[in-house]
């Protein structure tokens, strides 16, 4: 009996990081709290949120106690069905919204792209962990064609978010793998040079949203209404906010897609200034973490996958706070902890699954 | 041992490269590490200017879109008659109004709505032109005076229909219909020049809401006292723009009641006396200026405007030959004819050239330099002195007074009177009307050889022909400074105006314009000379057996230049035809009604104009006490409203 809750208790916490417990404990406080005022009034989500998360905690656990060496093995079947997927959905997927995202499963839906968001980086890192000592230039040039494939094929749904969250993941294991600096620089003149021919294979949509970015008055009432009024929340949350439920512009419903993409502005609407500045603390808390244990991390595999999701951790945020507070096109990203979903948020967890293994299977490689 | 060498080495190498693989990572870290921070700092920094630097114009605009002013109409003052009989209310109805820019596809939403209520081609026509004047943020009714069936099957359906609602609206009604149309006047809709004057007075925040706007007449003139003042609605609202709760709000207050010193029942007699004539009778209070009747026909219903007046209707307004819509008092301008010599009279008393015992011998003409005038009389008055210049309408008495007192003693004298000025009645648009002389004369006519003026213009004149021409109103104004001993009192509609506000009723005043400071005793003498009129001269077949005193001429006016040829009515076109006028005062004593009446294309005063005024002085004197105020058949026929 006595060796019995020891052991319960190891079996529990052997793998789980403390710090990354203690950064992500507050911020899904505030998630809940967030989704619950932005929902109350209609139709309450905190619950389902809290299923979510246990749900992703679980994931989570579960994932830490995959030792890397064994994520290293699944990464190339991973990604090879998960692109095998996409194509499928890319022929036969299910339209929600016009947007072809969805694979029916008769009696569910999934989303694939959301496995790439983990699948892509992690077969990257493989890949590269296989060439360790002797990467040369034509592995960079196939590394980039696998990150080009899952990419193209989630931009064309059209998922602009997620494609961006996946390719982003790719290139920063290409990036923490070493590519030289001078194709770096290239890539971004080749980028800065392209654009132009990019933006006539943008869908019409996506346009708008890019010009509305740079004037939301052009469409008070259409798209760009969106931005108008996540800035006026925003900017009337001032220095401490209205104080939780008390946000005008989430109750009065002025606030589009409250509890999923443009949770942040029901957030700083409510706690200010003060708020968000705490919120961008814990994310930089959660970034610094989970670096210090990608720089300690004893395989090449680790680092680059690890570097990876955390260098992802900081493009959600960005994207999704530059994209409601007026400064980034409306793209669909989550804001990680915060926005509503649970595909999204056991995506996540499974991200900090990673880390975590990473942390903790570290020692037991060097014994 | 070589081969144990050589593996140490590749080994070491393969340390190093790993060692070197490592460093490079850990500064790609750094490098990652600066491109996170560099992005929360650029949010930062982002929250900072929105939420710091501009917090308070965020606020504005968040406010701004909480709270919506919701402006609550106010009931726009009702119109009464000296009586206190009601001329102009108010009644409110549901309107199903839609607003275009709500609505995907306005045809088709018609088109459902018609399977609900009924919908006339009228309807349509209106809305579109509701729709197309307005804005598409408007809510323009489609229907008007939804009966309480089609409100419940319409509210029933009311969610298939997003931007069409039902609403309640107040509605201008006129209990009497087309009588005294164009004193009362109408409203229509605000338009881009009632817009401009709102603004211009300052009172656009007081117009928020409002549709109509007073357009003629009383309804114009007063339409400051009647609007009321805007009650506003402060409430919450969702980004659908539904009221969420009410946080304040201020009651409107009703527009102020007017009296008017129209006597409908007055004005009602008149109107009728007219029949399918045209013209226009004014009856004055001379002792106040109080405009008793005001009669301009034919005249209009009014109702036709409460809820926007059709094409139509308007069209056919405008087209028809008989201009309902002149305001003939105010607008249109008449030569005054014969009924001109008793003010030639007066004139020439108080100028000393004539005293009521002066007599001449009439021959029936007058020549003046190689221009003979003619009498109406072929073969002259014989003698005539002032008395019978005056009943009989002798001319050529005023041929001659006119030459000997000259164009300018008449100006100065018939100007002070007031002819050829506006009175300033208390509504607007009101014409000039032309009282010639040589200055007016040279501005007139571009012409050397017509500007000048000829010895036979003032002879013209003499008898109120020629070139000038007075509004009704100015005859009228005229006739009850004569009546009043020389004391003019502006003419007004407007008895007394009750302020819904201050909760006081406050009288208009009397406004003595100024005194004449004529004899009486020559005064008296024309009076005299008038009330002979009616007893043994043109009128007095038309004041026959009349139960009060009374003093009037006659007149006609030329419309129409016969050179030398026979007037003879029945050979004219109508609209040729001379006009007929009367103008009266009773009683003789102390006169309490002065009137102009003309009667548009009817031949001689004696014949048709003064037979309505006798009707009118006959009403007024016997219905003074009277008479339970009768439900008119307009009104019963609208229902109690």
């Amino acid at each position: 009996m006595s060796s019995v809750l020891p052991r319960l208790k190891r079996l529990v916490f052997e793998h789980l990081d403390l710090p990354l417990l203690l950064i992500i404990a507050p911020l899904m406080a505030i998630g809940l709290l967030t989704v619950y005022s932005a929902t109350y009034d209609v139709s309450n989500r905190a619950f389902g949120q809290l299923v979510n998360m246990s749900v992703g905690i679980v994931v989570m656990w579960g994932v830490a106690r995959v030792h890397p060496q064994h994520l290293m093995r699944f990464a190339l079947p991973l990604y090879l069905v998960g692109v095998f997927l996409l194509t499928l959905v890319f022929f036969a997927g299910v339209r929600v919204n016009g947007a072809q995202r969805w694979l029916s499963l008769g009696f569910m839906r999934c989303q694939p792209s959301e496995l790439l968001k983990i699948a892509t980086p992690m077969a990257l890192a493989w890949y590269f962990q296989k060439y360790e000592t002797a990467i040369k230039i034509r592995h960079y040039a196939l590394a980039f064609l696998m990150v080009l494939v899952p990419f193209a094929l989630i931009a064309k749904q059209p998922d602009l978010g997620t494609s961006i969250l996946v390719g982003a993941a790719g290139v920063y294991v290409i990036f923490f793998a070493g590519l030289p600096w001078k194709f770096i620089v290239g890539t971004l003149v080749v980028a800065v040079a392209a654009s132009p021919f990019v933006w006539p294979l943008l869908h019409e949509f996506q346009r708008k949203r890019v010009l509305i970015l740079l004037d939301p008055t052009i469409d008070p009432f259409g798209a760009g209404y969106h931005i108008i009024q996540s800035t006026i929340a925003i900017g009337s949350g001032g220095g401490f906010g209205k104080g939780w439920l008390q946000g005008t512009q989430t109750h009065l419903e002025f606030i589009p897609e409250r509890h999923t993409d443009f949770i942040f502005a029901v957030f700083s609407e409510e706690y200010g200034f003060l708020g968000a500045g705490v919120l961008i603390l814990l994310y930089l808390l959660l970034i610094a973490r989970c670096l210090m244990i990608t720089i300690n991390a004893s395989t090449l595999f680790a680092r680059l996958l690890g570097g990876a999701i955390t260098l992802s951790f900081f493009t959600c945020a960005f994207v999704n706070i530059g994209m409601v507070s007026g400064v980034l096109p409306v793209v669909g990203v989550p804001l990680p902890f915060m926005s509503y979903g649970g595909t999204a948020l056991v995506t996540l967890f499974c991200s900090l699954g990673i880390m975590m293994s990473i942390q903790t299977h570290r020692m037991l490689l060097k014994k | 041992m070589r081969q144990f060498i050589a593996q140490r080495l590749l080994s070491r190498r393969l340390t190093n490269i790993q060692t070197a693989e490592i460093d490079r990572f850990r500064f790609r870290v750094k490098c990652a590490t600066a491109f996170v921070l560099l992005g929360f700092v650029l949010l930062l920094s982002r929250l900072v200017y929105l939420q710091i630097a501009r917090n308070d114009y965020y606020s504005t605009r968040a406010e701004d879109n909480r709270i919506s002013l919701i402006p609550i109409l106010p009931s726009r003052g009702t119109i009464l008659d000296r009586n206190g009989e009601v001329l102009a209310r108010n009644y409110s109805a549901f309107t199903l109004e839609i607003t275009p820019a709500l609505v995907e596809n306005l045809e088709e939403t018609i088109a459902e709505l018609e399977k609900l209520v009924e919908i006339q081609p009228k309807d349509k026509r209106r809305f579109q032109r509701l729709v197309n004047e307005g804005r598409p943020f408007d809510s323009q009714p489609i229907r008007i005076r939804l009966t309480d069936e089609e409100i419940a099957l319409f509210t029933v359906n009311r969610y298939r229909f997003h931007g069409v609602e039902v609403k309640a609206r107040l509605f201008r009604h006129y209990p009497f219909g087309a009588t005294a149309s164009h004193v009362l006047g109408y409203l229509n809709r605000v338009n881009k020049a009632d817009l401009e004057m709102i603004d211009e007075k300052e009172q656009s925040a007081n117009y928020k809401g409002t549709s109509h706007i007073g357009k003629t007449g009383i309804e114009k003139a007063y339409e400051f006292h009647l609007h009321g003042e805007t009650g506003y609605e402060e409430v919450e609202i969702d980004a659908n723009g539904h009221p969420v709760r009410r946080l304040s709000s201020t009651p409107p207050v009703a527009g102020s009641d007017l009296t008017l010193t129209l006597d409908i029942r007055l004005q009602e007699v008149a109107e009728k006396a007219f029949g399918k004539r045209r013209g226009a009778l004014v009856a004055i209070d001379p002792s106040t200026g109080e405009v008793l009747a005001f009669v301009s026909m034919p005249t209009f219903d009014l109702n036709l405007f409460d809820d926007g007046i059709s094409q139509e209707n308007w069209d056919r307004l405008n087209n028809s030959p008989d201009r309902p819509m002149i305001n003939r008092v105010l607008n249109a301008t008449y030569p005054p004819g014969s009924t001109f010599k008793p003010f030639m009279a007066l004139a020439g008393l108080e100028s000393g050239k004539r005293t009521p015992e002066y007599s001449f011998h009439d021959t029936g003409s007058f020549t003046i330099a190689g221009h003979t005038f003619r009498d109406q009389k072929k073969d002259g008055h014989g003698h005539v002195d002032l008395y019978k210049s005056i009943v009989q309408s002798c001319d050529t008495y005023y041929y001659v007074l006119a030459n000997e007192m000259g164009i300018d003693s008449i100006v100065r004298f018939m100007g002070r009177i007031g002819f050829g000025q506006r009175t300033g009645i208390d509504v607007e648009g009101e014409s000039e009307g032309i009282l010639p002389s040589p200055e007016w004369k040279r501005r007139r006519f571009r012409r050397y050889e017509l500007q000048r003026w000829f010895a036979g213009d003032t002879v013209s004149i003499g008898i109120g022909q020629g070139y000038n021409a007075y509004t009704p109103i100015q005859i009228a104004q005229a006739v009850a400074v004569l009546a009043n001993d020389g004391a003019l009192y502006r003419p007004r509609l407007v008895k007394d105006i009750s302020d819904n506000r201050a909760g006081v009723k406050k009288s208009v005043e009397p406004e003595l314009v100024r005194t004449m400071g004529w004899r009486q005793k020559n005064v008296d003498t024309v009076k005299r000379a008038m009330a002979g009129v009616n007893r043994e001269g043109t009128a007095a077949r038309a004041f026959l057996n009349a139960e009060y005193t009374s003093g009037g001429k006659t007149g006609t006016a030329q419309t129409f230049s016969l050179r030398g040829g026979d007037y003879r009515a029945s050979r004219l076109r109508e609209e040729l035809r001379d006009h007929a006028l009367y103008i009266a005062f009773a009683p003789e004593d102390k006169p309490r009604i002065a009137l102009a009446v003309l009667v548009e294309n009817s031949g001689f005063g004696g014949q048709s104009a003064a037979p309505l005024a006798r009707k009118v002085l006959d009403h007024f004197f016997s219905a003074r006490s009277d008479a339970p105020p009768v439900v008119s058949g307009t009104r019963a026929a609208r229902g109690e409203l």
